[in-house]
Formats: C-alpha cells, structure tokens, sequence
C-alpha cells in the first residue's frame, strides 16, 4: 500500500501517457488489417496489402504531396516575416512596441474557427478564388504568431555583448549578423520553422473554411471519414510518426555524442 | 552601459556613441516589423472587420448581401443556437479540466521522477502528434466502437450504467455520445496542456522541496503550499491553450458526436460552408470570440500572470 502511495504520481502519469499514445498503436495496427469493405474501423484480417502499395488509392498521394508543398512554403513565409518581427521587438524600442505585441498574440487566443471564418469574408467580399494561394496566405498569418513566439524567447537570452565584440573586432553589420547573431539564434529560428512546419501540415479548420476544392491530405483524410476510410492512410499515419520517432533519436545520438566529444 | 559613462566623462573615442542616430538607423526596427505585421493587419486584423460587416448584412446568395446594420441576426442567432453555444463551453470546460488532472502527474513525472528517461518520455509525449490529428482522432472511432475491448470492459464494471444515468452516454454505446466528443477534445489538447506545465515545473528549484521537508511539510503540503503555486504559470497557459481551441472545435463532435453533441463550431462551419447563410455564420463566429475573449481576460485578472506563453 506504502508503495502505491509512493509511486502514485508515476503510476497516474503512465497511464495519461498510454492513453496518449493508444491512438497511434491502434493506427499502426489497423495499417495491416484487410478490411471487409470501405470502413477499417473493425480488425478482419492480417495483410501487407496496404503497405505494399501506400499510392494505391486515388488522390492520396497527390495530396500528401500537396500538403508539403504548402507546409514547406508557409514555413519559409513565417520564419523570415517572424524572425524579422522577434528581432525588431527585442532589439530595439520604439513605439506602438505593446500594439504589436497584442497583435501578434491575438491569433493564438482566438478559436481557429473565428480566423477561419473570417478570412473567408475577405476573400469572398474581395472575390478572390478559393485555391492553393489562399491556403498559402492563411497558413503563413496563423504559422506567424508561433514563429515570433519561438525567436523571441532564443534572441531574448542572447547576449548582445557578442555582437559588440564582433563589431569591436571589426566586423561589418552583415558579417556580424552573419557569423555572430544568425548562429547564435538559429536554434529558435528551427523550433520555429518546426512549429510552423507540423502546424501547417497538420492545420483541418482554416484550411477547409479557405481551400475552395483544393484537397490537402488532413481534408482528404476528413472527406475518408465520409466516404470510407483506404487503409492507405493508417499506412501514413504509422510512417509518420516512425519517422519522427526516427529523427528524434538520431538527433539524441549526435548531440549526445557531441557532448561527449566536447568534454573528452 | 558605455551611454551612460561617456555622457558624464565624453571623450573623442565613445563621441559617435553619444550622437543621436541617423534617421536611416532609427527606423530598422520599423522596416523590419512591416511585412510581416502588414500580413497580420491584412489577413488577419481586416478580415475581422469584413467579418463584422458580414454579420450586419441582409440578402440571400442569389441577390447579393447589403450592410443594412441589421443586428437582429445576433439576437436570432444567439436564440437558436444558445444550446450549442453552452455545450460547447460546458464541453471544452471539462476536456480541460480533465487535461489538466490528466497532464499533471505527466508533466510531474517528466519534471521530477524521470531521471535519464526524461528526453524519452518527451520524445512520447511529442511523436504522436506527428500523426495527422485527423487519423488519430478517427483512431478513437475503432476505440470506442460498440464491441470494442474498452467499452465492454466498461459494461462489464457497470461504468456506463452509471455515466447513462448522468445523461454522458447511451446505454452500452460510448460512440456519438458527449463522453465520446470530451474524450476526444481531452486526447488531441492533452499535449498543450502537458508542454506548458513541464517547462514551469521544470524551472522549480529542487532545493525549495528539500526546504520544505526540512521544515517538516508532508508531500502533500509541499505540493500544495511549494510545487502548485509556483508552477501557476503553466497551469494558466496550459489551461488557456487548452479551452481557446476546444471551444471552436468541430473536428471531435463531427467524428465522434451524433447530432446531439454539435458544437458551435459545427454550426458556423454548417452555416458557412453548406447552409451559406454568411450573416448568421458571421454573427455566431462573432459571439465566440467575444465569449472567449471575455472569459480569457477575467481568467487571467483572476489568476493574476501576465507572462502568458
């Protein structure tokens, strides 16, 4: 009893993080189940099918591929408007410094639905067609506010003593910021590319209040949901996520050997 | 520092220090703030105003909408839809709720108690997302399904006999019931709620525990009096992350619900993009974001941080 007690904090967090991670093992099963017709909701029978053959469903791939394109170009779009918007914030005082501020917060304290809907009036009030461009503009306004977030906290902890020393020794402005300043906050700047990068591949609501017919791979995974759902995309939910599991621990070794490296 | 010095002793060397800076310098901050603050202003600032303007205009799609400042549609909306309106409130109340005594002992655990398996148990708490949310969330339609291992478990210890009379679920089904709906808006915001509280558990100094047990307080009390208050800034974070999105979400109720559990954002999502009635859609969008905006603000006077993020 004294151990459960003791080991009720562990036990409590164990399960919170089970139930996190249920979702992506049912995924990553029924990505070898052979369902009896268009639904897998329900386990039939073992098969390779689906794995053998990850395109084999109409439009999937296509709009997997769209997808990262949109997200490759929102992040571009956000890490340099919002790195631009960290540097000037706290870097330099100016006025209308506490507008900005509340600019930039706002779009992260309001439901996505509000943005959503919102951007739609505009572009059906200014009769732009709903596409690609629209979903590009979208993304980059709501990717924005996460960037600056992400830069601000690294560039808020840099020491601008460095960057003195820099131009003391002579360096130019762009060398400085070259050599000095961009390594210095290229950590934020790659948590924020990251951020931007999963927020927009992964972004359903405003994508389909702004998409027009143009399906990215959340909106043909919502429209499965309707028609029935290939066990196709249980196959990229499975990749996904082994992908990612993949990267994090190859990035674990090298800076763990790093470090090794740097104390020996 | 060098400012300060050299306006008391100016010598030639720190003169161009003193020199108020060229206009040119002076507005780098301002180049570099305007593209990206022009984007927000434009897609984001503008089109809430277009939004305002929608939610006043009367017409139909055939024959084009006017601005005729006809505010009734709020008050019609708003009578309509106040059932919606309220469960969605009540709905993502409890889901965060529920995160935050779910992602507590996580983020505890992670903080404190992990050791050389804290990166890993970071790593577990992140990679799911890289599934898209949408696959995951259908993942709870298999895992909640009629025959499925967790509802008969369920049946089995009488649990649903219990949440059916507290009107949570139907009978033996979880699926399309408002438990379903909370357990799938707690699931997909649980790492918003975990990520904020680890980071401001993590910043506590273990030493104020060792002072507080040296001082004769049980675990319980340097919980209470040490750990929760000053781990209030995750918690308020934490908490916000959690409600704002779940409050507008239609994702869960559509996957999950049944046509007793819609949310408002299913009915702005159903008004713009099916039913096109844009001035409703617009009114409604309007009212949750004053609704949440006005709940944020009280929230964070009452519990009194101002470092949000």
């Amino acid at each position: 009893m004294t151990w459960l007690r003791k080991n009720l904090v562990v036990i409590a967090g164990l399960l919170t993080l089970a139930y996190m991670i249920l979702p992506n093992v049912v995924v990553m099963v029924f990505s070898f189940n052979k369902p009896n017709g268009r639904f897998n909701y329900s386990w039939q029978q073992f098969s390779l099918d689906a794995w053998k053959d990850p395109c084999g469903v109409a439009d999937m791939c296509e709009s997997l591929t769209l997808s990262l394109q949109l997200a490759a170009w929102a992040t571009v779009g956000a890490v340099v408007l919002g790195t631009m918007i960290a540097f000037a914030l706290v870097r330099y005082r100016f006025r209308a410094r506490g507008a900005i501020n509340s600019l930039i917060f706002l779009p992260m304290a309001m439901p996505e639905v509000v943005m959503a809907a919102s951007l739609l009036t505009l572009f059906l009030n200014m009769g732009i067609e709903l596409g690609f461009w629209t979903v590009l503009i979208a993304h980059i306004m709501f990717c924005l506010s996460f960037v600056v977030t992400a830069v601000k906290a690294r560039v808020m902890s840099m020491d601008p003593r460095l960057e003195e020393a820099a131009r003391d020794l002579y360096a130019g402005p762009a060398q400085t910021f070259l050599r000095v300043t961009l390594p210095i906050a290229a950590p934020g700047i790659a948590a924020g590319a990251l951020l931007a990068f999963a927020l927009s591949f992964d972004d359903f609501i405003i994508t389909n209040f702004n998409a027009g017919s143009t399906v990215t791979f959340p909106m043909f995974v919502w429209g499965s949901a309707q028609r029935g759902t290939p066990v196709q995309i249980n196959v990229i939910g499975t990749a996904m996520f082994a992908l990612a599991v993949l990267i994090v621990v190859a990035g674990q070794i090298i800076t763990n050997r790093r470090k090794k490296t740097a104390t020996a | 520092m060098t400012t300060t010095l050299t306006k008391e002793a100016p010598g030639p060397v720190d003169e161009p220090v003193l020199r108020k800076p060229p206009t040119r310098k002076r507005l780098v901050p301002y180049w570099l703030l305007l593209p990206g603050i022009l984007w927000l202003l434009v897609f984001f600032a503008l089109p809430l105003v277009y939004q305002a303007s929608t939610s006043v205009q009367t017409g139909s799609l055939e024959q084009g909408f006017q601005v005729t400042w006809h505010f009734q549609t709020y008050l019609d909306a708003f009578t309509e839809y106040w059932p919606q309106l309220l469960r969605s409130l009540l709905y993502a109340g409890t889901a965060t709720l529920l995160c935050l005594l779910l992602g507590y002992p996580l983020a505890y655990l992670i903080a404190f108690k992990a050791g050389r398996w804290r990166n890993l148990l970071l790593v577990l708490v992140i990679a799911p997302f890289f599934t898209s949310f949408l696959i995951r969330t259908l993942a709870w339609k298999t895992i909640l399904a009629d025959d499925s291992l967790v509802v008969d478990a369920l049946n089995a210890l009488h649990v649903l006999d219990v949440t059916s009379w507290l009107g949570w679920t139907d009978g033996e089904r979880v699926l399309a019931t408002p438990m379903a709906v909370v357990c799938g808006l707690t699931y997909n915001f649980l790492p918003f709620m975990i990520l904020p509280l680890y980071t401001s558990l993590e910043r506590i100094d273990g030493r104020l525990h060792e002072a507080a047990q040296d001082l004769y307080a049980t675990p319980a009390t340097t919980f209470r009096k040490v750990t929760f208050p000053l781990s209030m800034p995750g918690v308020v974070s934490g908490t916000l992350l959690t409600f704002i999105p779940a409050s507008g979400d239609y994702v869960n109720a559509e996957l999950l619900g049944s046509t007793d559990t819609k949310m408002i954002g299913n009915v702005i999502q159903s008004q713009f993009l099916r039913v096109l009635d844009y001035p409703t859609a617009a009114a409604l969008s309007f009212i949750l974001m004053a609704i949440v905006l006005f709940m944020v603000t009280v929230y964070i006077r009452k519990a009194g941080t101002e470092d949000l993020v």
